[in-house]
């Protein structure tokens, strides 16, 4: 805001503009916050190795809450990401365990590459599905994502009939080993998923500024018949929100069964919740047509500094619910509050003009 | 000033004003509405009826000024308040729920009840086949609103309205989707009420209706009360020249120009309304490169809609659109959109602007793939350079394009909609209301914007219910009622009369698809 010009009313509309200023960097804000009083009231808080370890945790939430952003952007909610990350983990599991029996003899074994692509493609097909029920089928968000949900978790759990697929070290012959390079690996001493999540952030955030497709996410949440008349092709761009939001999903089924060797069918469970908080915290808007790749990943460093922290500090599990809930209802009033006084200076800007 | 201050009079305003962001739409207005009387309100669409209406109904708060009830002075503070104070309104839009029964419309918020056993749904629907009947209105009050057509709805509406029992009664234009017939009754109605001393406020846009309903009237322009009179001494050309005024707008002149070849031409273009019959009936055109074909007509005569259809906003329209001579095939918006077509949408916060986006996004919006390299990325200078020349040419007053659209008055976020719309460079440009709803001074960059464009060889077909506008800007004028296109008029030819009467003609004959 600039307030520069401005004569009458100055201190009121610079009074207004710092508050402003402040609620915008709210998640900055807190991110330090929650930073600086684990600092001094967690032991070894601020240890390398404790840094690596949380970042890995927060990396998971906020590869889903990325594709989350998008898809609250345009308006809608994937509620089936936890189910596709305990798919894609079973995928990626039983095709490195048990390959592809065919039924008459033999069974067909993919090397480690290939079980990869085809666990993000198993990701980005559920994604197109929850896709095509909202634009062809004009299913609503919230329920087609709930219904993937429900299947997606089901086949998980019928892959392996409840079971885990443990040692996903893989054969030589068969060049299905170092799948634990991606949970476990290193790079510059950074972790393999930390780097992955650099890699995609950046592209989401360039997608995002830079491109078409990311412009068009922005107009069909802010305005959708508005977008329709400017000739946007909306259904593609829901497509392609649902398929990122399930390729993001996959990579973190990925990363979960190698860091743990082993894929179980209930992993991912509830995740979605986790990813729709970062996003809110990192002031995407539910309503559509407002939000940011780097808040999405402050707000996930957020919660997931504010778990990791608290356990450290031996706090109960059930009281970092409650702080947890508390911490995204107060982003979410702060959110309100900012976009009241903006208008109100923005208003006042207008008045002033004449 | 007039002869009101008699005791006839039920409610006066005195100075009324009301500010709404960006706009006046109503200034220094003095009214008065007599009992017993049809109290007629008439001006040209954004003259200021509707907002003063809803002053009168509580809807809306003036700004200034007050408002005296009976002699006494009084504030209204919802359309609850209003009605305790006897003062009921049927609303333009009607404002009916499609999901209730017609009793229960009739009956919300006031709901017939018998102690804690609930509703007495069969005394409503008994109270509220009376007032049906009392409107000829043949329908069953235990049919769901939205399984009846537009007309009916209006006539459930106009039941409500006097079920409240009201001392004043404001109807909004009530007979935009009535036939003649249902017009006829509603007149009856409006006189027994008269008789019973209510007094009626009636708007509407059809002169011959108010010539023969209306005892006084109360013209308004720009927000302005300008003339006032008993209707028995008046004609209908007092009317328009009221409405109009002697003080001609600022219209750009009209530049001489060659008109090249046949630019667009639509054949035989239908589209089925949805509670039957046809919305858009038949609609066949032509435009020449540089000539300003302008649409008059009614609200409900189906412009919007012919527009939509050409833009491919509607599935089952039928008919076909060329372009430059050739047909276009793609039928969906953005293949409409390449192939030469742009549309500036009436509704400018529904359909024009994506409200979250700043302005800058708002103007490249329907034309990224013009900035873009390797096909994915846009390429910054190149879109800040066509948003400096917009902004530039059709002088839009932003002070920093990255602002949020909304931090503009509404004359400049049209500007930015037609901004939007010339990035696309199209050979076609379509503009539905493109005055609505601006300031005066936004008004003439508008039509300054328009001559030019012409006078660059675009296509231009706008519509709009102003008659002066109709008159000074087109080449040719296109009269539209009803869904059907009456008459195409040279400009020469044309005269202010003419148009009024060919734009109520698609309502002389009872509706056919009743």
């Amino acid at each position: 805001m600039t307030t520069a010009t401005t004569t009458t009313n100055a201190t009121v509309a610079t009074s207004g503009s710092v508050l402003l200023t402040l609620m915008k960097l709210r998640t900055f804000i807190a991110l330090f916050a929650v930073i600086a009083f684990f600092s001094i009231f967690a032991p070894n808080f601020l240890s390398t190795a404790n840094l690596i370890l949380m970042s890995k945790h927060v990396a998971l939430n906020a590869f889903l809450a990325m594709g989350m952003t998008f898809v609250i952007i345009t308006g809608g909610i994937d509620l089936s990401v936890g189910s596709i990350v305990g798919l894609c983990g079973m995928v990626a599991g039983g095709l490195i365990l048990n390959g592809i029996d065919l039924q008459f003899g033999y069974t067909v074994y993919f090397n480690i590459v290939e079980v990869c692509l085809i666990t993000l493609a198993v990701g980005i097909v559920i994604g197109a599905v929850n896709g095509l029920l909202i634009t062809k089928l004009n299913v609503a968000p919230f329920i087609a994502t709930l219904g993937t949900l429900y299947v997606a978790r089901g086949f998980a759990l019928l892959s392996s009939g409840g079971q885990t697929f443990p040692n996903l070290v893989g054969k030589p012959e068969l060049a299905t080993t170092g799948f634990a390079f991606l949970g476990s690996g290193r790079l510059l001493g950074l972790p393999v998923s930390i780097w992955i999540l650099i890699v995609v952030a950046l592209a989401a955030a360039y997608v995002a500024r830079y491109t078409p497709i990311g412009r068009h996410i922005f107009a069909v949440g802010g305005n959708e018949r508005a977008a329709r008349m400017s000739g946007i092709r909306v259904d593609r761009v829901k497509m392609f929100v649902y398929m990122f939001s399930g390729f993001c999903a996959a990579i973190v089924g990925l990363v979960i069964s190698s860091e743990l060797m082993a894929s179980h069918p209930a992993t991912g469970n509830s995740f979605e919740l986790n990813a729709i908080a970062a996003a809110v915290l990192g002031g995407t808007s539910m309503s559509g047509g407002r939000g940011t790749i780097g808040g999405t990943i402050i707000g996930a460093f957020v919660i997931g500094i504010l778990s990791d922290g608290l356990v450290m500090m031996g706090i109960s599990s059930f009281w970092q619910m409650v702080i947890k809930g508390i911490v995204i209802i107060v982003a979410v009033v702060v959110d309100q509050a900012q976009r009241r006084l903006q208008q109100q200076v923005t208003l006042m800007q207008l008045a002033k003009k004449g | 000033m007039h002869p009101a201050d008699d005791d006839n009079c039920v409610l006066r305003l005195e100075d009324v004003t009301k500010v709404y962001s960006g706009i006046v739409a109503v200034r220094h207005a003095n009214l008065s509405l007599r009992r017993g009387a049809v109290n007629v309100l008439v001006g040209e669409n954004g003259a200021g009826k509707s907002t003063l209406m809803r002053i009168i109904a509580g809807v809306e708060k003036p700004s200034l000024g007050r408002i005296l009830l009976d002699g006494r002075e009084v504030e209204f503070h919802s359309p609850a308040d209003a009605q305790r104070h006897g003062i009921g309104m049927v609303f333009q839009e009607l404002n009916l729920f499609g999901n209730l029964s017609v009793a229960e419309n009739i009956f919300a918020t006031r709901e017939l009840t018998r102690g804690i056993r609930g509703i007495d749904h069969r005394a409503q629907i008994e109270r509220a086949t009376g007032f049906l009947d009392r409107l000829d209105a043949g329908i069953d009050a235990e049919t769901l609103v939205e399984d009846l057509p537009i007309g009916q709805q209006q006539l459930v509406e106009i039941a409500k309205a006097i079920s409240l029992d009201t001392r004043i009664l404001i109807l909004d234009e009530p007979t935009s989707a009535l036939s003649a017939a249902e017009v006829d009754v509603l007149f009856k109605v409006i006189r027994e009420l008269k008789a019973e001393g209510v007094a009626i406020v009636y708007i509407s846009h059809r002169l011959e209706e108010l010539m023969r309903i209306g005892d006084y009237i109360t013209v308004l322009r720009d927000g302005q009360i300008t003339g006032h009179a008993m209707v028995k001494d008046i004609d209908t050309r007092w009317i328009v020249r009221s409405m109009i005024g002697s003080d001609a707008k600022d219209f750009a002149k009209s530049v001489d120009h060659r008109l090249g070849q046949e630019a667009f031409r639509a054949e035989e273009v239908c589209l089925p309304r949805r509670t039957g019959g046809l919305a858009v009936d038949h609609v066949s055109i032509s435009v020449r490169a540089g000539e300003v074909l302008g649409i008059y007509g009614l609200m409900g005569a189906g412009r919007s809609e012919f527009f939509e259809c050409v833009m491919g906003q509607h599935p089952h329209s039928s008919g076909r659109v060329f372009v430059g001579g050739t047909e276009v095939g793609a039928s969906d918006t953005s293949g409409r959109i390449s192939a030469g077509l742009a549309l500036i949408p009436e509704d400018r916060q529904r359909e024009g602007l994506v409200q979250a986006l700043s302005i800058a996004s708002n103007l490249t919006l329907a034309s990224l793939d013009r900035f873009v390299r390797f096909g994915f990325h846009i390429v910054g200078a190149r879109e800040q350079a066509s948003i400096a020349a917009a902004i530039r040419d059709l002088s839009i007053k932003a002070p920093n394009p990255d602002f949020e659209v909304t931090s503009m008055s509404g004359g400049n976020q049209q500007k930015v909609v037609i901004g939007k719309a010339l990035m696309t460079k199209p050979k076609v440009l379509l503009m539905d209301e493109p005055s609505r709803g601006i300031d005066v001074g936004a008004k003439a960059d508008v039509f300054r914007t328009m001559r030019r464009l012409a006078g660059e060889g675009l296509a231009i077909l706008f519509s709009t219910s102003d008659l002066e506008e109709v008159m000074a800007l087109s080449d040719r004028i296109a009269v539209m009622s009803n869904g059907r296109l009456v008459t195409v008029i040279e400009r020469a030819d044309a005269t202010e009369e003419m148009i009024v009467k060919a734009s109520a003609e698609g309502h002389k004959t009872t509706r056919e698809h009743a």
